[in-house]
């Protein structure tokens, strides 16, 4: 064999564990983006948990506390605000606003003394605290893997993989507005 | 606001420096084949030892030859043994450990706020939710087990559920969330089945060297044929090796435990904790009043109590609160966790400074 032939082969060699390498990375990055796709509409899934839950939440305060006719009505055009809203900007204002009037309704709760004894708001009330952590902690996990996900594409070697073909950075969650920074957690 | 932690990454600084979870996860699933191969052989070595003594006992391995060939079918006896044993360990090992702890699957509907609890953990620490378990006792503990995020399950004595606020429970089941994603169950887990596994193979060895002894003394003393003779001097020879095993086989386990419950795995499942709930003074206050408890939990046994949130076994709940430094303790000292948790909250700066929450911690536990 010439050693036109060897060099022929060792060339071919280190294409073939260069390109296999490559694969590797693109398995690596693509996986990320997923997670992070995943870790974005798992978001989605407990919105719409909170939507479902407003109606019946609602319905039972009305039972009680029938004149706080301003709050409920607050309350359920938030809702309907928040669930026609689209666009990731304008969509995370809409929730933060009925983040806080649900706020304001359980604060109200308070005040009734057979509203907060009964069984059925309790379990409401344990929903929706736990529906509101939920989408805090989806939001908490997106960020997260986004915050992977783009740390690869920008650090080497991903960055040669990425530009090549064509992964773009993400955006991370951030609440828009200060109110909403406040944490949103409902207190009782 | 005093109580707001500065969140760009607290976990991170409850960490050692340059340490991921993500190095975290591949050296516990480095560590649990390990743990596979490792007791895989010292399960062939024992059976070996074991099939030898028996064929000396028995009179079989008169002659070097059968000596050999028991000792082969010994080890592929063993072999078998170990693989199943090894699958066993892996597949069925949190279902042994979950029955034996007395712990029942509980449903959303016999505890709402538990079960929701769990679901947010495990959305914030993004794995399926995981089983939950009630243990029927009094005494203050949790625990989580699985060979996976996948198949992974917690469990909490209902002493301990009835004690905690919402927060406080988020606090302890974060922890043990934690332990799941780092994949410390898996290498807890099999160190429990395998734990047990070996004790009791090793009492049936020792049983079956009493036995022996007993029986071979008699047998030397009536003179019998020089093959026996024979016989008897290979035997004391297999004797004084197995005994040599055993001998190994004790310090080695109490050594392992201790490797699966190292301080530092349960320092990092606080911070990884503290990483999802954000929120540290909940753990802190779960693990001051598991501080102040002082029942031992009975399910737990020297297999499992590695597994535990806090030591429950009566010797360690004894310990606490003096400084005294126990080869045997398996968790570290739960002011020592609570000072460390209260470093996560401080700003960066503050924390070089002396720490008065450890004196007040102290004194409680």
């Amino acid at each position: 064999m010439g050693a036109a032939a060897i060099a022929l082969l060792v060339f071919a060699g280190a294409f073939v564990v260069l390109f296999l390498w490559a694969i590797g990375v693109f398995n690596s990055i693509k996986r990320k983006e997923i997670a992070a796709e995943t870790a974005w509409s798992d978001i989605d899934v407990q919105l719409k948990r909170r939507y479902d839950l407003i109606p019946n939440l609602v319905n039972t305060v009305k039972g009680f506390a029938a004149h706080e006719k301003e709050t409920l009505d607050a309350v359920i055009s938030a809702r309907a605000k928040a669930v026609n809203t689209s666009g990731v900007a304008a969509k995370a204002q809409a929730e933060g606003e009925l983040s806080q009037v649900l706020g304001r309704l359980m604060m109200l709760s308070e005040a009734y003394p057979d509203l907060k004894a009964n069984q059925n708001f309790l379990a409401l009330q344990e929903e929706l605290t736990s529906t509101e952590n939920k989408i805090g902690f989806a939001r908490q996990h997106y960020n997260r893997t986004t915050q992977q996900y783009n740390e690869q594409i920008e650090t080497f070697p991903g960055v040669l993989v990425a530009g090549l073909l064509g992964f773009k950075e993400r955006e991370y969650f951030e609440l828009t507005t200060e109110a909403e920074r406040e944490a949103p957690k409902v207190q009782f | 606001m005093s109580e707001a932690i500065h969140t760009e990454n607290p976990a991170i600084r409850g960490l050692p420096p340059n340490v991921t979870f993500h190095d975290l996860i591949r050296r516990n699933k480095r560590r649990s084949a390990l743990l596979m191969v490792g007791m895989g052989l010292l399960v062939i070595v024992v059976g070996m030892a074991a099939t030898a003594l028996l064929a000396v006992y028995t009179g079989v391995a008169g002659d070097s030859v059968n000596l050999v060939q028991s000792l082969l079918l010994g080890g592929v006896a063993a072999a078998i043994v170990a693989a199943i044993a090894g699958t066993w360990s892996f597949y069925g090992g949190s279902k042994a450990i979950l029955a034996l702890s007395g712990a029942k699957e509980i449903a959303k509907k016999d505890d709402p706020q538990l079960y929701n609890v769990v679901d947010e953990l495990a959305i914030a620490a993004g794995i399926p939710p995981p089983k939950v378990y009630l243990i029927d006792d009094t005494a203050l503990n949790a625990f989580a087990t699985g060979r996976d995020p996948q198949h992974a399950a917690v469990a909490i004595t209902k002493g301990l559920r009835a004690q905690l606020s919402r927060d406080e429970l988020a606090g302890v089941m974060a922890h043990e969330i934690s332990h799941i994603r780092f994949y410390d169950i898996r290498f807890a887990m099999l160190m429990a089945t395998m734990v047990g596994l070996i004790v009791f193979a090793s009492d049936a060895a020792l049983q079956m060297m009493r036995i022996h002894l007993w029986h071979g003394g008699g047998r030397r003393s009536s003179r019998r044929s020089s093959g026996d003779n024979k016989g008897a001097a290979v035997l004391m020879i297999v004797v004084f090796i197995l005994a040599l095993i055993l001998m190994i086989i004790a310090p080695t386990l109490a050594m392992m435990i201790r490797m699966a419950v190292s301080r530092e795995r349960e320092y990092l499942a606080d911070a990884g904790a503290v990483e999802l709930t954000r929120y540290p003074q909940g753990l802190i206050g779960a693990l001051e009043k598991l501080g102040a408890c002082r029942e031992p939990l009975e399910a737990a046994n020297r297999a499992t109590s590695h597994l535990y949130i806090v030591n429950p076994m009566k010797s360690a709940l004894k310990g606490q609160g003096h400084e005294l430094s126990s080869v045997f303790r398996t968790h570290p000292p739960l002011h020592d966790r609570i000072a460390r948790l209260h470093a996560l909250m401080a700003p960066p700066a503050a924390s070089n400074r002396p720490r008065p929450a450890t004196e007040a911690s102290r004194g409680r536990a």
